[in-house]
């Protein structure tokens, strides 16, 4: 009796070491499996003809979209989508997002395992660029409509050698701090424009007993995305010191990247109580409840305050160095659409990416979407005082885009997630920006020659 | 010499009852295994194409400086993950059981509430912990300062020092129910005679626990140690909800399971490598396989004989 029980229980290990190594290794079991499939498949009454074929007149075509704007769900779902449908009422669009720490990886798995949707939310340059080069992306050279774009608006979805665009550029996003004019009012304060105004700011604020900064770190990529390139830029000068690090003639452990951590170290102690664990919607929710001051965010966040705040919002721009400094600004190509090289419906798709292209689609997206600024030459008037404010500023300050997303993020480790890591731990104390700067910077070097 | 040769043929009806659960376990276990333990030898060059690669992968994970690092520390971190439920969760399951076993009107009671957060998805139980610890909205915060400990709370998620033992603690809460309901149900199966001998010669309830009803479950022992350590070193969902595939804050809550994934399926703007990830896998795959042996070699044999 013992004994058989000892080997039936050792059958049952085993049974579940297979069943744990299987299900962790194999690589047909993706997370991507709990996702509802895409729905590349017509809907049941165009069902009956092979799929591949394109569908005789009149039947309606499903086509779907994959994103990582899970925010965006009701704006592309009772504004966008209605616009186009309206125009061509014989396609469907379903708007499918999945989260946006998820989306990279969720939708390479769906591309290999032949599940994706019809159109593809391209993230800018090397992530969109390896999936082209895979074939998983469709070249857009003569789609109609893809002429109403500048160099710089398809930069980031274009082959390094310039000839194929394979992603209908949508929008940048605007980098800057939000701040709480009620709170700002209250005790006679001013937008800061210089680091020293800025940090007494955040001084006068801790010393009226206010929450002065409200971030936290225990996503990560606010610290880098929010944090350091955000003010970085005004500390690298721009596009001068994004193209010097790709040169190879500027390093991390230089004094405008070490400055700017040092700065992130010097907001730590106004930030909220236990800021390392404080995650990402945490930080929006703590703002919106009036319970922060300034909040280092960029454009994208506008439509989400002006709903959810209770009070008057403003911004103001990246600090400078000191007072009249040439400013710059992080105007990030953020979004782009592409197709899906296997969809069946691909002339549908098209149709549905030139609409994408046109002057339609921009003012319609702008508007819906403020903080989301068009990137087609199509002129677009803003509703949004924000969004507008917000688009001021390249007239006075000159854009660049974030220094790890063009060609220095292609190798191991990823500069990117390094970047998330290391401003996290800054910020925590558990690093300082010397060692962060000497870290990335061997990182870099490892795989990038140039360095 | 009928029968005889009857019984020499193969039993047909076993194959029979066997062939399902066969089959399907082949299907959806045995090959996929087989097939990502092939892919960690190859190599994916361009276009999606795969060659041979021999044991390439393996020497790039354990000295290439971009996959050693993070696969030691890994491994180290899953040892610690893996010593936080032996030594919590496991007693006070076993505290627990004993407890349980001992009767009472409210015992059914306790043993769903206890079991219950077993039952419950790990990205409720995640979740659910995050507000509770969460430093601005959280009410650990709160409880702490009513008993006057206030000042020991802590943002105990984000801090390197601190975030891989809570999650781990996190864990332990949510399957403390398994190791109770083994232990309780060896218990309950001890004969009462031996206890009851036992009061007889004037043992008093510490020494029949630990001198006749522990000896007892020793093979539950093993079982539960065991199945907490392929369980362990093949966590992964709990980590990944409340800290992400860069199980943060500076990778000190990354285990096997969340290096395997990032590895894989890529993070932001790193992208997947398959063959890599295959190869971390395959690791895992040979801990848990040395551990099982380990367990059937050592602790089962030797129980074995003790029984006898």
């Amino acid at each position: 009796m013992r004994k058989l029980f000892t080997i039936v229980s050792l059958l049952v290990v085993l049974s579940f070491v297979l069943t744990a190594c299987g299900g962790g290794a194999a690589p047909t079991q993706a997370p991507a499996a709990t996702q509802p499939p895409a729905a590349t498949q017509p809907p049941a009454a165009t069902e009956a003809p092979a799929a591949t074929e394109p569908p005789a007149a009149g039947e309606k075509v499903t086509l779907t979209i994959e994103s990582w704007r899970n925010d965006d769900l009701s704006i592309w779902t009772d504004k966008i989508i209605p616009a186009f449908e309206a125009k061509y009422p014989n396609i469907h669009v379903v708007f499918a997002p999945s989260a946006p720490a998820e989306y990279n990886g969720v939708l390479n798995t769906k591309l290999q395992g032949g599940t994706a949707g019809d159109l593809i939310t391209c993230r800018p340059f090397d992530a969109s660029l390896e999936l082209f080069k895979q074939g998983y992306l469709t070249s857009l050279n003569d789609l109609p409509g893809i002429e109403n774009f500048g160099d710089v608006a398809k930069s980031a979805w274009i082959t390094d050698d310039n000839k194929d665009v394979f992603c209908v550029p949508m929008a940048s996003v605007i980098h800057g701090f939000f701040y709480n004019k009620d709170i700002f009012d209250k005790y006679g304060l001013q937008e800061p424009t210089t680091r020293e105004e800025f940090m007494n700011v955040l001084k006068t604020l801790k010393d009226k007993g206010e929450t002065p900064l409200v971030m936290g770190t225990a996503d990560q990529w606010e610290s880098a995305t929010m944090g350091f390139q955000n003010i970085g830029p005004n500390y690298w000068k721009g596009e001068e010191g994004r193209q010097a690090l790709i040169k190879g003639t500027a390093k991390f452990t230089d004094e405008p990247y070490v400055k700017t951590w040092q700065d992130l170290a010097d907001w730590a102690p106004y930030l909220p109580q236990g800021y390392e664990a404080e995650k990402y919607p945490d930080s929006q929710t703590l703002f919106t409840l009036g319970k922060g001051a300034i909040y280092p965010t960029g454009s994208w966040e506008i439509s989400q305050f002006e709903k959810d705040s209770g009070f008057n919002l403003g911004i103001f721009k990246p600090y400078v160095a000191n007072a009249g400094d040439q400013c710059y600004i992080s105007d990030h190509t953020d979004i782009a659409m592409g197709m899906n090289a296997k969809t069946p419906h691909a002339e549908e798709a098209k149709t549905f990416l030139s609409w994408v292209a046109s002057d339609e689609f921009a003012a319609l997206y702008a508007n819906a979407l403020p903080g989301f600024f068009p990137l087609s030459n199509a002129k677009v008037t803003l509703d949004d005082p924000l969004a507008n404010e917000f688009l001021s500023w390249r007239q006075e300050c000159k854009s660049t885009i974030r220094n790890s997303y063009q060609i220095l993020s292609r190798g191991e480790p990823n500069l990117e997630n390094e970047l998330w890591r290391v401003s996290a731990a800054v910020m925590n104390g558990s690093m300082t920006p010397e060692q962060a700067g000497q870290e990335v910077q061997t990182g870099l070097e490892k795989w990038y020659k140039p360095q | 010499m009928q029968s005889s040769k009857r019984r020499s043929q193969i039993p047909v009806h076993v194959l029979v009852f066997l062939a399902p659960a066969v089959l399907l376990y082949t299907l959806f276990m045995v090959v996929p295994l087989i097939n990502s333990l092939r892919l960690s030898f190859f190599e994916i060059v361009n276009q999606n194409q795969q060659s041979f690669a021999g044991l390439q992968n393996y020497i790039k994970l354990f000295t290439d400086s971009n996959f050693a690092p993070f696969f030691w520390r890994a491994l180290r971190n899953n040892f610690i993950f893996f010593a936080v439920h032996m030594l919590v969760q496991n007693p006070i399951g076993l505290l627990l059981a004993a407890l349980l076993a001992e009767g009472g009107r409210v015992r059914d009671f306790f043993r769903t509430i206890i079991f219950m957060p077993t039952v419950l998805s790990v990205v409720i139980i995640g979740f659910v912990w995050q507000l509770i610890l969460n430093p601005l909205w959280g009410v650990a915060e709160s409880m702490l300062k009513a008993v006057g400990l206030g000042a020991w709370f802590g943002p105990w998620l984000g801090k390197p020092e601190t975030a891989l033992v809570t999650v781990a603690l996190i864990s332990v809460w949510q399957f403390v129910g398994i190791p109770m309901i083994l232990f309780y149900a060896a218990l309950i199966g001890i004969p009462d005679e031996l206890t009851e001998a036992a009061r007889v010669d004037g043992a008093t309830a510490w020494d029949t626990f630990w001198r006749v009803k522990f000896p007892l479950i020793l093979p539950t022992v093993g079982i539960v140690g065991i199945l907490t350590f392929v369980g362990n070193f093949n966590a992964f969902d709990l980590i990944y909800t409340m800290k992400g595939a860069n199980a943060g804050p500076d990778f000190s809550t990354d285990i096997m399971g969340t290096f395997f994934y990032r590895t894989f399926f890529g993070q932001q703007l790193q992208l997947g490598n398959p063959t890599m990830g295959a190869t971390v896998a395959a690791m895992m795959f040979l801990i848990i396989l040395a551990g099982v042996l380990i367990y059937m070699f050592l602790w089962a044999r030797r129980i074995q004989t003790y029984e006898m």
